[in-house]
């Protein structure tokens, strides 16, 4: 049975974070950095489209220089809408700029065992037992790799989590852990086994592929080619920045907000050149680096306004937006772990990003909770209730019902609070029992959130992968290990 | 005279002045200062300055680096007379950094580098995406002390690994003590390859260091 798939969409909430002088002043200093100072390309096949593409290119050093006129050009071509397929084609998700959808976060080492709450490394069955979790709830709407397969070979690895993601879900699967062309090219075949060929990716890409850049203003030579080869299949691909304020981007906002933007903008450019119209996507997680120890924070007010300006810059451009939220620097499910959550998706979600990563990460997307991913969830559904604003008409505004209970009576027995009781939010984590009730038994949302996990995972049974694709994929796997 | 001399060189380095800090040490080598005096009374003085306010929680992580790159800067302008006179700092011991191969992350590691060498440690950076058999070849070379090693990816933190294992097939293990440290890497990866130390920041590493060379 597939779950239906919650998102926010028609918002009734509005937020002006920039102004639309400042975006377009925010442009022009990034344009004026991929012209004057250059972005880094360590990638021979990279340098060379940015050459064919009349940009000034430093193959020494890698960088890129290019002119304005040729970025806008090429950030011209992208598609601005585009679904992300999935397994069923029911759970397609349209990345059309009225949806906010969101996934797990992402390349977490350590996990906290389902059963034994123990801390100890990721292997592919956590990825397999979360995946197949996240396959259950409502709004879990798409699939990052939760977890590393760290008993699965470095070479191969992003293509046994993958795998496992699909065999355990009907959802869209979005990899950031495949960063070298040859995985990335044994991805794309995975992918094209699912839908028949690879022709066919373009119009269900089942698969979609997102790629850290390298601040300050950097990116990777194994991603750029990853990228690059997706793109040419048509499978949707989007760069990521996670610049950070003091550390890999200026201490100011707006400066980081440039830094990324140059990173982000200038690798989609290439994707543009290379393969016009190719579907890509904007990513960002920029975050404000701790003033004592330059650690990365994964949450703080800085946090919570670049969730909600990155979507700005990306609809400034007509892409859809992954955006970092969750992901709280938190080191258990607690206070601190419910206020960054909470407001970073928020902000990202007030916006209306398109994607939201993600739900499940501890210690700035390091250690897997399984309690803190139902938590997160429903923090999600909580802000997706929110969005909906109020409604205010003859219907919402009953008057004819305050008129029959008039003063001092109460409205619980009337058919317009049966009609409409049910849009009021009903928390699963909330504590709203009697105080000696909770006093007997003092447990709290962590509790009842892991009990649901729990449940899911020995309860749901999600749609098998065909026998013979599992097949299929695993030999494709055995071969990119013999190469 | 030289007591002014050493406050204003104090001074440079609490401000993380690189200009003012190497004008200083030309200043006081063409009057005939003993560098090492210089440094020890004038530019550690601020080094430790410094680092009181950031343990107060006064300064923050920008003003201990801009700190370091005025320390190292001055040192850089001394050595040549050091050279001359055949005299030495005295340092904690020579530590090989390097970003291993496959990765490209650099601040981390760098930012080691920077405390490390402002904390007394004499630091040969090799960059990132370093391959084994380069980072053996340095600490044969320089006849490191110690070796450290940072990876951001769990794909590329294998390498760690890598290099440990290749000290100790070299005969090298006993003497070079190993720390490593990046976003990914744990206790259990530590326990797990047999490191000498590991911290999850800058600071946490000098402590590491000087714990594991005695100081």
């Amino acid at each position: 049975m597939a779950t239906v798939i919650k998102s926010i969409t028609n918002p009734k909430l509005r937020l002006e974070i920039l102004t639309p002088q400042e975006v377009k002043r925010i442009h022009d200093a990034t344009l004026q950095i991929i012209e004057k100072v250059g972005v880094r390309f360590p990638s021979k096949k990279a340098l060379e489209i940015w050459a064919a593409n009349g940009a000034k290119v430093d193959f020494e050093k890698n960088i890129v220089r290019a002119k304005p006129h040729l970025i806008e050009a090429a950030l011209k071509k992208c598609p601005p809408a585009y679904p992300l397929a999935a397994r069923d084609p029911g759970q397609d998700l349209p990345l059309d700029g009225n949806h906010v959808f969101v996934g797990t976060d992402g390349c977490g080492v350590e996990v906290l065992d389902i059963q034994t709450g123990q801390r100890r490394t990721s292997c592919l069955q956590d990825v397999a037992d979360i995946a197949r979790i996240a396959d259950a709830t409502e709004e879990v709407a798409f699939h990052w790799v939760p977890v590393s397969a760290q008993d699965q070979p470095p070479a191969t690895r992003g293509l046994h989590e993958i795998k496992a993601i699909w065999e355990n879900s009907t959802k869209h699967v979005q990899t950031e852990s495949i960063y070298h062309a040859r995985e990335a090219e044994a991805a794309i075949e995975m992918a094209a086994a699912i839908v028949g060929g690879r022709g066919k990716l373009r119009q269900r890409p089942v698969l979609s592929l997102m790629q850290c850049s390298a601040p300050p203003l950097g990116h990777d030579g194994g991603s750029l080619e990853a990228a690059l080869l997706a793109a040419e299949v048509g499978i949707p691909t989007g760069f990521m920045t996670m610049a950070a304020c003091l550390t890999t981007g200026p201490a100011t906002l707006a400066g980081t907000l440039a830094v990324g933007n140059a990173e982000v903008i200038a690798g989609t450019a290439l994707l543009e050149l290379a393969y016009p119209g190719a579907p890509v996507f904007y990513a960002a997680a920029q975050t404000a680096s701790d003033l004592r120890n330059g650690a990365y924070t994964g949450g703080g007010p800085e946090d919570f306004l670049f969730g909600a300006a990155t979507n700005v810059l990306s609809d400034f451009y007509h892409i859809p937006l992954s955006m970092g939220s969750f992901a709280t620097g938190a080191k258990e499910p607690n206070w601190q772990a419910g206020l960054e959550n909470s407001l970073s998706t928020f902000m990202a979600s007030i916006v209306m990003s398109d994607m939201l990563l993600g739900v499940g990460l501890l210690h700035g997307s390091r250690i897997w909770s399984y309690a803190q991913m139902m938590m997160d969830c429903e923090i999600f559904s909580i802000i997706r209730k929110v969005m909906e604003g109020i409604v205010v008409d003859e219907e919402t505004l009953a008057l004819d019902t305050i008129t029959a209970v008039g003063p001092g009576g109460n409205f619980l027995a009337r058919k317009h609070t049966l009609a409409h009781m049910r849009e009021v939010f009903l928390p699963e984590f909330m504590d709203r029992r009697p105080y000696n009730e909770w006093e007997s038994k003092k447990d709290d949302a962590r509790d009842w959130a892991l009990a649901k996990a729990r449940n899911f995972l020995s309860a749901h049974q999600p749609e098998p992968l065909e026998p013979k694709l599992s097949a299929e994929m695993a030999r494709i796997i055995a071969a990119a290990e013999k190469n | 005279m030289s007591n002014e001399l050493f406050q204003k060189m104090a001074q440079s380095i609490i401000d993380g002045d690189s200009d003012a800090a190497v004008a200083l040490a030309e200043q006081s080598v063409s009057s005939g200062l003993d560098p090492l005096q210089a440094i020890s009374e004038g530019f550690v003085v601020g080094v430790n300055k410094v680092g009181e306010s950031f343990a107060a929680g006064q300064a923050f992580l920008p003003e201990l680096v801009m700190a370091g790159e005025a320390m190292k800067a001055a040192v850089a302008t001394l050595e040549p007379e050091m050279k001359k006179r055949g005299s030495e700092r005295i340092m904690l011991g020579k530590v090989v950094l390097a970003t291993v191969e496959g990765d490209i992350h650099e601040i981390g590691k760098s930012l080691v580098g920077t405390m490390l060498s402002a904390s007394g440690f004499q630091v040969f950076d090799l960059g990132v995406d370093v391959p084994t058999a380069k980072i053996i070849a340095k600490v044969r070379e320089v006849d490191a002390d110690m070796v450290g090693l940072s990876a951001l990816l769990t794909t590329t933190m294998v390498k760690q690994k890598e290099v440990i294992d290749e000290l100790d097939k070299q005969g090298l293990r006993k003497k070079v003590k190993v720390i490593v440290g990046g976003a990914p890497v744990t206790r259990d990866w530590v326990q797990k390859i047999e490191a000498d130390g590991y911290s999850e920041d800058a600071i946490g590493a000098v402590a590491v260091a000087k714990g594991l060379v005695g100081a």
